[in-house]
Protein backbone atom coordinates (compact mmCIF):
# COMPACT_ATOMS: atom_id res chain seq x y z
CA UNK A 1 0.00 0.00 0.00
CA UNK A 2 2.76 2.68 1.20
CA UNK A 3 4.27 1.77 -2.31
CA UNK A 4 1.50 2.65 -4.05
CA UNK A 5 0.56 5.67 -2.42
CA UNK A 6 4.50 6.95 -3.13
CA UNK A 7 4.25 6.91 -6.23
CA UNK A 8 0.90 8.66 -6.89
CA UNK A 9 2.00 11.14 -5.14
CA UNK A 10 5.01 11.60 -6.96
CA UNK A 11 2.95 11.45 -10.68
CA UNK A 12 1.04 14.34 -9.05
CA UNK A 13 3.50 16.19 -7.57
CA UNK A 14 5.61 16.47 -10.95
CA UNK A 15 2.35 16.87 -12.72
CA UNK A 16 1.31 19.41 -10.92
CA UNK A 17 4.73 21.05 -10.93
CA UNK A 18 4.77 21.12 -14.63
CA UNK A 19 1.46 22.06 -15.10
CA UNK A 20 2.03 25.43 -13.11
CA UNK A 21 5.10 26.13 -15.49
CA UNK A 22 3.10 26.08 -18.99
CA UNK A 23 -0.35 27.11 -17.82
CA UNK A 24 -0.01 30.15 -15.67
CA UNK A 25 2.95 32.77 -17.11
CA UNK A 26 4.40 30.84 -19.77
CA UNK A 27 5.79 33.33 -22.46
CA UNK A 28 3.95 33.16 -25.33
CA UNK A 29 6.95 34.32 -27.86
CA UNK A 30 9.87 32.05 -26.62
CA UNK A 31 13.33 31.91 -29.15
CA UNK A 32 13.98 29.39 -32.07
CA UNK A 33 15.30 26.21 -30.67
CA UNK A 34 16.06 24.86 -34.27
CA UNK A 35 15.97 21.57 -32.89
CA UNK A 36 19.22 21.97 -30.46
CA UNK A 37 18.56 20.37 -27.11
CA UNK A 38 20.47 22.75 -25.22
CA UNK A 39 18.11 26.22 -27.05
CA UNK A 40 15.13 23.78 -26.17
CA UNK A 41 16.93 23.61 -22.25
CA UNK A 42 17.29 27.45 -22.54
CA UNK A 43 13.79 28.22 -23.25
CA UNK A 44 12.75 26.05 -20.40
CA UNK A 45 14.93 27.87 -17.94
CA UNK A 46 13.63 31.44 -19.49
CA UNK A 47 9.94 30.23 -19.42
CA UNK A 48 10.81 29.05 -15.75
CA UNK A 49 12.19 32.39 -14.75
CA UNK A 50 9.20 34.22 -16.17
CA UNK A 51 6.56 31.54 -15.21
CA UNK A 52 7.53 31.42 -11.10
CA UNK A 53 9.58 34.72 -10.11
CA UNK A 54 8.04 38.13 -9.86
CA UNK A 55 8.10 40.47 -12.49
CA UNK A 56 10.77 42.97 -11.92
CA UNK A 57 12.74 42.78 -8.86
CA UNK A 58 15.26 45.32 -8.38
CA UNK A 59 18.51 43.96 -8.42
CA UNK A 60 21.23 44.79 -5.18
CA UNK A 61 22.70 48.19 -5.08
CA UNK A 62 25.78 49.45 -3.57
CA UNK A 63 27.79 51.50 -1.54
CA UNK A 64 30.25 53.99 -3.80
CA UNK A 65 32.91 51.89 -1.19
CA UNK A 66 32.17 48.83 -2.75
CA UNK A 67 33.11 49.61 -6.31
CA UNK A 68 35.82 47.30 -7.48
CA UNK A 69 38.55 47.24 -10.16
CA UNK A 70 36.65 46.75 -13.42
CA UNK A 71 38.12 44.61 -16.64
CA UNK A 72 37.05 45.78 -19.97
CA UNK A 73 37.01 43.22 -22.59
CA UNK A 74 35.89 42.47 -25.67
CA UNK A 75 36.12 45.28 -28.16
CA UNK A 76 37.77 47.88 -25.84
CA UNK A 77 38.29 50.72 -28.52
CA UNK A 78 36.45 50.85 -31.83
CA UNK A 79 38.89 53.32 -32.98
CA UNK A 80 41.05 50.33 -33.90
CA UNK A 81 38.22 48.12 -35.28
CA UNK A 82 39.35 45.10 -38.26
CA UNK A 83 36.32 47.30 -39.90
CA UNK A 84 38.19 50.74 -41.15
CA UNK A 85 35.29 52.72 -42.03
CA UNK A 86 33.57 51.75 -38.08
CA UNK A 87 37.17 52.08 -36.51
CA UNK A 88 37.51 55.55 -38.79
CA UNK A 89 33.91 56.51 -38.31
CA UNK A 90 34.44 55.90 -34.56
CA UNK A 91 37.93 58.33 -34.23
CA UNK A 92 36.02 60.79 -35.78
CA UNK A 93 33.52 61.27 -33.60
CA UNK A 94 35.65 60.64 -30.45
CA UNK A 95 37.48 63.86 -32.11
CA UNK A 96 34.47 65.30 -31.31
CA UNK A 97 33.72 64.55 -27.98
CA UNK A 98 30.89 62.49 -29.23
CA UNK A 99 28.73 65.57 -29.94
CA UNK A 100 27.55 64.11 -33.43
CA UNK A 101 26.71 60.38 -31.95
CA UNK A 102 23.26 59.58 -32.34
CA UNK A 103 20.79 56.61 -30.95
CA UNK A 104 18.24 55.93 -33.59
CA UNK A 105 15.63 54.05 -32.34
CA UNK A 106 12.95 52.62 -34.44
CA UNK A 107 10.47 49.76 -35.59
CA UNK A 108 7.13 49.73 -32.99
CA UNK A 109 7.07 52.73 -31.76
CA UNK A 110 4.67 55.35 -33.10
CA UNK A 111 7.54 58.51 -33.52
CA UNK A 112 10.84 56.58 -34.81
CA UNK A 113 13.52 59.34 -34.29
CA UNK A 114 16.92 60.15 -32.90
CA UNK A 115 18.97 60.93 -29.50
CA UNK A 116 22.43 62.64 -29.34
CA UNK A 117 24.05 62.48 -25.82
CA UNK A 118 23.49 65.93 -25.01
CA UNK A 119 19.29 64.93 -25.79
CA UNK A 120 19.64 61.64 -23.62
CA UNK A 121 21.38 63.45 -20.75
CA UNK A 122 17.99 66.55 -20.59
CA UNK A 123 15.78 63.15 -19.80
CA UNK A 124 15.90 62.75 -15.90
CA UNK A 125 18.65 60.49 -14.98
CA UNK A 126 19.29 57.04 -12.71
CA UNK A 127 22.42 56.44 -11.08
CA UNK A 128 22.82 53.20 -9.34
CA UNK A 129 25.51 50.78 -8.00
CA UNK A 130 25.46 47.55 -9.35
CA UNK A 131 27.44 44.50 -9.86
CA UNK A 132 28.06 43.07 -13.16
CA UNK A 133 28.56 39.40 -14.04
CA UNK A 134 30.40 38.37 -16.68
CA UNK A 135 29.45 35.28 -18.10
CA UNK A 136 33.17 34.08 -17.71
CA UNK A 137 32.87 33.65 -13.94
CA UNK A 138 34.04 37.22 -12.98
CA UNK A 139 32.18 40.21 -11.50
CA UNK A 140 32.79 43.63 -10.87
CA UNK A 141 30.66 46.50 -8.82
CA UNK A 142 30.75 50.06 -10.91
CA UNK A 143 28.21 53.11 -10.55
CA UNK A 144 26.12 54.25 -13.97
CA UNK A 145 24.55 57.04 -14.72
CA UNK A 146 22.28 56.93 -17.55
CA UNK A 147 18.48 56.95 -18.64
CA UNK A 148 16.32 54.61 -18.14
CA UNK A 149 15.20 52.83 -21.32
CA UNK A 150 11.62 53.21 -20.38
CA UNK A 151 11.76 56.41 -20.69
CA UNK A 152 13.34 56.93 -23.88
CA UNK A 153 10.71 54.49 -25.06
CA UNK A 154 7.79 56.21 -23.86
CA UNK A 155 9.04 59.59 -25.19
CA UNK A 156 8.61 57.53 -28.94
CA UNK A 157 5.46 56.26 -28.09
CA UNK A 158 6.19 52.74 -28.16
CA UNK A 159 2.92 50.29 -29.81
CA UNK A 160 1.34 47.93 -27.27
CA UNK A 161 2.12 45.36 -29.95
CA UNK A 162 6.07 45.58 -28.94
CA UNK A 163 7.13 42.40 -27.57
CA UNK A 164 10.86 42.67 -27.66
CA UNK A 165 14.05 45.23 -27.27
CA UNK A 166 16.65 44.62 -29.89
CA UNK A 167 19.68 47.06 -29.48
CA UNK A 168 22.98 47.34 -31.82
CA UNK A 169 26.39 48.65 -31.27
CA UNK A 170 28.89 50.44 -33.56
CA UNK A 171 31.39 47.29 -33.59
CA UNK A 172 28.49 45.28 -34.97
CA UNK A 173 27.64 43.28 -31.70
CA UNK A 174 23.50 42.85 -31.40
CA UNK A 175 21.00 41.37 -28.70
CA UNK A 176 17.45 41.82 -27.91
CA UNK A 177 15.94 41.61 -24.85
CA UNK A 178 12.14 40.86 -23.96
CA UNK A 179 9.75 44.31 -22.63
CA UNK A 180 10.03 42.99 -18.71
CA UNK A 181 13.50 43.05 -18.76
CA UNK A 182 13.61 46.52 -21.12
CA UNK A 183 10.91 48.05 -18.89
CA UNK A 184 12.22 46.89 -15.82
CA UNK A 185 13.89 50.14 -13.76
CA UNK A 186 17.46 49.69 -13.62
CA UNK A 187 17.55 49.15 -17.39
CA UNK A 188 18.96 51.85 -18.49
CA UNK A 189 21.32 53.38 -21.01
CA UNK A 190 24.20 54.79 -19.38
CA UNK A 191 26.32 57.54 -20.53
CA UNK A 192 28.05 57.93 -17.04
CA UNK A 193 30.32 55.27 -15.22
CA UNK A 194 31.75 56.08 -11.70
CA UNK A 195 30.76 59.79 -11.54
CA UNK A 196 32.75 60.46 -15.01
CA UNK A 197 31.95 60.49 -18.78
CA UNK A 198 31.92 56.31 -20.04
CA UNK A 199 35.16 55.77 -21.37
CA UNK A 200 36.44 54.81 -24.25
CA UNK A 201 37.23 50.97 -22.93
CA UNK A 202 33.93 50.81 -21.36
CA UNK A 203 31.54 52.00 -24.00
CA UNK A 204 31.78 55.60 -25.09
CA UNK A 205 29.68 57.51 -25.18
CA UNK A 206 26.97 55.09 -24.37
CA UNK A 207 25.76 51.48 -23.17
CA UNK A 208 23.15 49.40 -22.33
CA UNK A 209 23.16 48.46 -18.43
CA UNK A 210 20.69 45.34 -18.38
CA UNK A 211 21.43 44.50 -14.91
CA UNK A 212 18.78 41.28 -14.62
CA UNK A 213 21.10 39.77 -16.64
CA UNK A 214 24.84 38.70 -17.36
CA UNK A 215 27.23 41.14 -18.46
CA UNK A 216 27.27 40.29 -22.62
CA UNK A 217 23.84 41.69 -22.59
CA UNK A 218 25.24 45.23 -21.53
CA UNK A 219 26.87 45.78 -24.96
CA UNK A 220 28.75 49.01 -25.39
CA UNK A 221 28.86 51.67 -28.09
CA UNK A 222 24.92 51.47 -28.76
CA UNK A 223 23.70 53.22 -31.27
CA UNK A 224 20.55 51.70 -32.52
CA UNK A 225 17.56 50.73 -30.67
CA UNK A 226 14.80 48.41 -33.05
CA UNK A 227 11.46 47.70 -30.99
CA UNK A 228 10.16 44.44 -31.85
CA UNK A 229 6.48 42.32 -31.94
CA UNK A 230 8.02 39.39 -32.43
CA UNK A 231 11.29 37.82 -31.88
CA UNK A 232 14.48 38.09 -33.81
CA UNK A 233 17.31 35.85 -33.61
CA UNK A 234 19.84 38.58 -34.94
CA UNK A 235 21.22 35.96 -37.73
CA UNK A 236 24.58 35.25 -37.70
CA UNK A 237 25.73 37.67 -35.08
CA UNK A 238 22.74 36.89 -32.72
CA UNK A 239 23.66 34.86 -29.80
CA UNK A 240 21.65 31.47 -30.63
CA UNK A 241 23.49 30.97 -34.38
CA UNK A 242 26.57 31.45 -32.44
CA UNK A 243 25.31 28.43 -30.01
CA UNK A 244 24.61 31.02 -27.17
CA UNK A 245 21.78 31.20 -24.80
CA UNK A 246 19.59 34.11 -25.80
CA UNK A 247 18.39 34.73 -22.30
CA UNK A 248 21.19 35.25 -19.90
CA UNK A 249 18.71 35.65 -16.55
CA UNK A 250 20.41 32.76 -15.93
CA UNK B 1 8.42 -0.91 8.23
CA UNK B 2 12.04 -2.53 7.43
CA UNK B 3 12.13 -6.56 7.43
CA UNK B 4 15.30 -6.57 8.77
CA UNK B 5 15.51 -10.71 8.58
CA UNK B 6 15.10 -11.14 4.68
CA UNK B 7 17.64 -8.55 2.10
CA UNK B 8 15.10 -5.95 0.51
CA UNK B 9 15.86 -4.60 -2.98
CA UNK B 10 15.66 -1.39 -4.58
CA UNK B 11 12.24 -0.01 -4.86
CA UNK B 12 11.87 0.97 -8.67
CA UNK B 13 11.44 4.41 -8.38
CA UNK B 14 14.88 4.43 -6.27
CA UNK B 15 16.55 2.94 -9.16
CA UNK B 16 15.43 5.05 -11.70
CA UNK B 17 15.83 8.21 -9.90
CA UNK B 18 19.36 7.53 -9.12
CA UNK B 19 20.68 6.68 -12.63
CA UNK B 20 18.90 9.54 -13.99
CA UNK B 21 20.52 11.92 -10.98
CA UNK B 22 23.64 10.29 -11.80
CA UNK B 23 23.53 11.50 -15.28
CA UNK B 24 22.69 14.82 -14.19
CA UNK B 25 25.22 14.77 -11.64
CA UNK B 26 28.11 13.72 -14.13
CA UNK B 27 27.27 15.85 -16.54
CA UNK B 28 27.01 18.65 -14.14
CA UNK B 29 30.39 17.90 -13.27
CA UNK B 30 32.32 18.12 -16.54
CA UNK B 31 30.04 21.04 -18.30
CA UNK B 32 31.10 22.72 -14.37
CA UNK B 33 34.66 22.07 -15.17
CA UNK B 34 34.45 23.36 -18.65
CA UNK B 35 32.94 26.31 -17.17
CA UNK B 36 35.40 27.04 -14.58
CA UNK B 37 38.38 26.81 -17.08
CA UNK B 38 36.95 30.31 -18.11
CA UNK B 39 38.15 32.12 -15.25
CA UNK B 40 39.60 29.53 -13.24
CA UNK B 41 40.07 31.79 -9.79
CA UNK B 42 37.58 31.92 -6.91
CA UNK B 43 37.05 34.71 -4.63
CA UNK B 44 35.52 35.64 -1.45
CA UNK B 45 32.51 38.11 -1.30
CA UNK B 46 30.57 40.28 -3.60
CA UNK B 47 33.13 40.85 -6.63
CA UNK B 48 36.00 39.63 -7.97
CA UNK B 49 38.31 39.71 -11.28
CA UNK B 50 41.45 39.99 -12.31
CA UNK B 51 41.92 42.66 -11.51
CA UNK B 52 41.64 42.12 -8.21
CA UNK B 53 42.96 39.42 -5.51
CA UNK B 54 41.81 35.84 -5.42
CA UNK B 55 41.09 33.15 -2.60
CA UNK B 56 42.39 30.81 -4.48
CA UNK B 57 43.48 30.30 -8.39
CA UNK B 58 43.54 26.73 -10.10
CA UNK B 59 45.82 25.63 -12.70
CA UNK B 60 43.22 24.00 -15.00
CA UNK B 61 43.40 26.18 -18.15
CA UNK B 62 45.45 28.56 -20.21
CA UNK B 63 43.40 31.37 -18.62
CA UNK B 64 45.24 30.73 -15.33
CA UNK B 65 47.08 33.34 -14.05
CA UNK B 66 47.21 35.24 -17.40
CA UNK B 67 49.00 38.55 -18.39
CA UNK B 68 48.03 41.21 -21.08
CA UNK B 69 46.36 43.98 -19.50
CA UNK B 70 47.22 47.55 -21.06
CA UNK B 71 46.11 50.97 -20.40
CA UNK B 72 45.59 50.51 -16.69
CA UNK B 73 43.85 53.23 -15.18
CA UNK B 74 42.41 54.34 -11.84
CA UNK B 75 38.58 54.60 -12.34
CA UNK B 76 37.91 56.01 -8.74
CA UNK B 77 37.93 59.21 -7.31
CA UNK B 78 37.77 57.89 -3.61
CA UNK B 79 40.43 54.88 -4.16
CA UNK B 80 43.79 54.98 -6.24
CA UNK B 81 43.65 51.51 -6.11
CA UNK B 82 40.52 50.80 -8.00
CA UNK B 83 41.51 50.45 -11.32
CA UNK B 84 40.91 49.69 -15.48
CA UNK B 85 42.40 47.40 -17.59
CA UNK B 86 41.96 46.39 -21.13
CA UNK B 87 42.33 42.63 -22.01
CA UNK B 88 44.95 41.97 -24.48
CA UNK B 89 44.63 38.45 -25.07
CA UNK B 90 42.27 35.12 -26.41
CA UNK B 91 41.24 33.47 -23.68
CA UNK B 92 39.83 29.68 -23.14
CA UNK B 93 36.11 30.05 -23.35
CA UNK B 94 33.59 27.13 -23.82
CA UNK B 95 30.57 28.89 -21.86
CA UNK B 96 28.06 28.74 -24.83
CA UNK B 97 27.46 24.87 -24.76
CA UNK B 98 28.94 24.21 -21.79
CA UNK B 99 26.81 26.88 -19.52
CA UNK B 100 23.44 25.23 -21.62
CA UNK B 101 24.45 21.73 -20.88
CA UNK B 102 24.85 22.46 -16.87
CA UNK B 103 21.44 24.05 -16.88
CA UNK B 104 20.17 20.96 -19.02
CA UNK B 105 21.23 18.76 -16.59
CA UNK B 106 20.57 21.25 -13.64
CA UNK B 107 16.93 20.54 -14.53
CA UNK B 108 17.44 16.64 -14.63
CA UNK B 109 19.23 17.15 -11.00
CA UNK B 110 16.11 19.42 -9.99
CA UNK B 111 12.92 17.83 -11.29
CA UNK B 112 14.06 14.47 -10.66
CA UNK B 113 15.91 15.14 -7.18
CA UNK B 114 12.53 16.54 -5.83
CA UNK B 115 10.67 13.80 -7.21
CA UNK B 116 13.14 11.81 -5.37
CA UNK B 117 12.90 13.95 -1.96
CA UNK B 118 8.69 13.79 -2.49
CA UNK B 119 8.80 9.94 -2.56
CA UNK B 120 11.37 9.42 -0.02
CA UNK B 121 9.69 11.46 2.46
CA UNK B 122 5.73 11.07 2.22
CA UNK B 123 7.28 7.02 1.39
CA UNK B 124 9.05 6.63 4.20
CA UNK B 125 12.25 5.47 2.62
CA UNK B 126 14.32 8.47 4.32
CA UNK B 127 13.25 7.40 7.61
CA UNK B 128 13.66 3.93 7.25
CA UNK B 129 16.80 3.55 5.55
CA UNK B 130 18.45 6.93 5.41
CA UNK B 131 18.37 8.79 9.15
CA UNK B 132 21.20 7.42 11.07
CA UNK B 133 19.79 5.80 14.37
CA UNK B 134 20.84 7.61 17.33
CA UNK B 135 21.85 4.41 18.83
CA UNK B 136 23.81 3.46 15.65
CA UNK B 137 26.45 6.50 16.46
CA UNK B 138 27.70 5.14 19.66
CA UNK B 139 31.97 5.16 19.07
CA UNK B 140 32.30 1.53 19.44
CA UNK B 141 30.07 0.96 16.12
CA UNK B 142 30.83 4.04 14.25
CA UNK B 143 34.84 2.16 14.99
CA UNK B 144 33.35 -1.07 13.54
CA UNK B 145 31.84 0.08 10.48
CA UNK B 146 35.47 1.94 9.35
CA UNK B 147 36.99 -1.26 10.55
CA UNK B 148 35.03 -3.24 8.04
CA UNK B 149 34.98 -0.61 5.00
CA UNK B 150 38.82 -0.47 5.58
CA UNK B 151 39.46 -4.57 5.99
CA UNK B 152 39.95 -6.74 2.81
CA UNK B 153 37.53 -9.22 4.22
CA UNK B 154 34.63 -7.25 5.45
CA UNK B 155 31.23 -7.88 6.69
CA UNK B 156 29.41 -8.24 3.10
CA UNK B 157 27.78 -4.89 1.73
CA UNK B 158 23.77 -5.25 1.50
CA UNK B 159 22.64 -5.12 -1.84
CA UNK B 160 19.32 -3.84 -1.05
CA UNK B 161 18.41 -0.34 0.41
CA UNK B 162 19.51 -2.14 4.74
CA UNK B 163 22.30 0.49 4.49
CA UNK B 164 24.93 0.22 7.26
CA UNK B 165 26.17 3.14 9.36
CA UNK B 166 28.82 5.28 7.22
CA UNK B 167 26.29 4.41 4.18
CA UNK B 168 23.22 6.08 5.83
CA UNK B 169 25.76 9.41 6.79
CA UNK B 170 27.20 9.57 3.40
CA UNK B 171 23.96 9.54 1.55
CA UNK B 172 22.46 11.70 4.13
CA UNK B 173 25.13 14.41 3.77
CA UNK B 174 25.05 14.01 0.00
CA UNK B 175 21.08 14.09 -0.48
CA UNK B 176 20.64 17.14 2.66
CA UNK B 177 23.39 18.86 2.18
CA UNK B 178 25.81 18.77 -0.48
CA UNK B 179 23.10 18.50 -3.33
CA UNK B 180 20.71 21.38 -2.02
CA UNK B 181 24.31 23.70 -1.24
CA UNK B 182 25.34 22.99 -4.99
CA UNK B 183 21.67 24.23 -6.04
CA UNK B 184 21.19 27.07 -3.79
CA UNK B 185 24.49 28.22 -4.94
CA UNK B 186 24.06 27.89 -8.22
CA UNK B 187 20.85 30.19 -8.13
CA UNK B 188 22.58 32.53 -6.14
CA UNK B 189 25.36 33.64 -9.02
CA UNK B 190 22.10 34.21 -10.94
CA UNK B 191 21.27 38.24 -11.59
CA UNK B 192 17.68 37.43 -12.15
CA UNK B 193 17.04 35.09 -9.13
CA UNK B 194 19.05 36.89 -6.84
CA UNK B 195 17.12 39.77 -7.52
CA UNK B 196 13.89 38.37 -6.72
CA UNK B 197 15.52 36.31 -3.56
CA UNK B 198 17.93 38.94 -2.49
CA UNK B 199 18.22 37.23 1.21
CA UNK B 200 20.50 34.55 -0.94
CA UNK B 201 23.19 37.00 -0.94
CA UNK B 202 23.02 37.69 2.76
CA UNK B 203 23.22 33.61 3.05
CA UNK B 204 26.20 33.04 0.96
CA UNK B 205 27.71 36.24 1.57
CA UNK B 206 27.89 37.26 -1.97
CA UNK B 207 27.47 36.15 -5.40
CA UNK B 208 31.43 35.17 -5.48
CA UNK B 209 31.64 33.41 -2.03
CA UNK B 210 28.20 31.18 -3.80
CA UNK B 211 30.67 30.58 -6.61
CA UNK B 212 33.37 29.19 -4.56
CA UNK B 213 31.09 26.91 -2.04
CA UNK B 214 29.50 25.64 -5.64
CA UNK B 215 33.09 24.90 -6.24
CA UNK B 216 33.47 23.19 -2.72
CA UNK B 217 29.88 21.38 -3.02
CA UNK B 218 31.13 20.38 -6.16
CA UNK B 219 34.41 19.02 -4.71
CA UNK B 220 32.25 16.78 -1.49
CA UNK B 221 29.95 15.57 -4.31
CA UNK B 222 33.18 14.34 -6.02
CA UNK B 223 34.54 12.95 -3.25
CA UNK B 224 31.67 10.98 -2.51
CA UNK B 225 31.75 9.69 -5.71
CA UNK B 226 34.57 8.36 -6.11
CA UNK B 227 34.37 6.38 -2.77
CA UNK B 228 31.12 5.43 -3.67
CA UNK B 229 32.41 4.06 -6.76
CA UNK B 230 35.04 2.24 -4.89
CA UNK B 231 32.82 0.75 -2.36
CA UNK B 232 30.23 -0.66 -5.03
CA UNK B 233 33.80 -2.26 -6.71
CA UNK B 234 34.75 -3.53 -3.52
CA UNK B 235 31.22 -5.47 -2.72
CA UNK B 236 30.82 -6.92 -5.89
CA UNK B 237 30.52 -4.85 -9.12
CA UNK B 238 28.16 -7.13 -11.62
CA UNK B 239 26.11 -7.72 -8.28
CA UNK B 240 25.62 -4.00 -6.97
CA UNK B 241 25.04 -2.79 -10.61
CA UNK B 242 22.28 -5.12 -11.14
CA UNK B 243 20.65 -4.87 -7.88
CA UNK B 244 20.28 -0.90 -8.41
CA UNK B 245 19.22 -1.28 -11.98
CA UNK B 246 16.72 -4.54 -12.02
CA UNK B 247 16.48 -4.78 -8.27
CA UNK B 248 17.60 -8.15 -7.73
Amino acid sequence: MKKLITRRTAIVAGLASAGGLLLTRYPKNLPPTYGNLLRMGDNLTYSAHRALLPGQPLVKEYRSSDITSFPAIGTTNPGTYENPLVAAEYRELQKGGFQDWELSVEGSVAKPRTFSIAELKQFPSRTQITRHTCEEGWNAIAQWTGVPLSTVLDATGILPSARFVMYYACDDWLDSIDMLDALHPQTILAYGMNGRDLSVPHGAPLRIRVETQLGAKSIKYLNRIVVLDEFDDGGKRGAIQNGWAWDMGI
Amino acid sequence: MVDETRESVHARWVRVTHWILSASVLTLAFSGFVILMAHPRLYWGDAGNDLTPALIELPISRNFRHGGWADRTSISENDPGVISASRTFDTFNQNGWGRSLHFFAAWGLVLVGSVYLIAGILGGHFQAHLRPRLRELSPPLVWRDLVDHWSPKGRPAPRGPNYGLLQKCAYSAVVFLAAPLAVLTGLTMSPRVSAAFPFLLRVFDGAQSARTLHFAAFLVLLLFAIVHVVMVIRSGFRRQIRAMTFGE
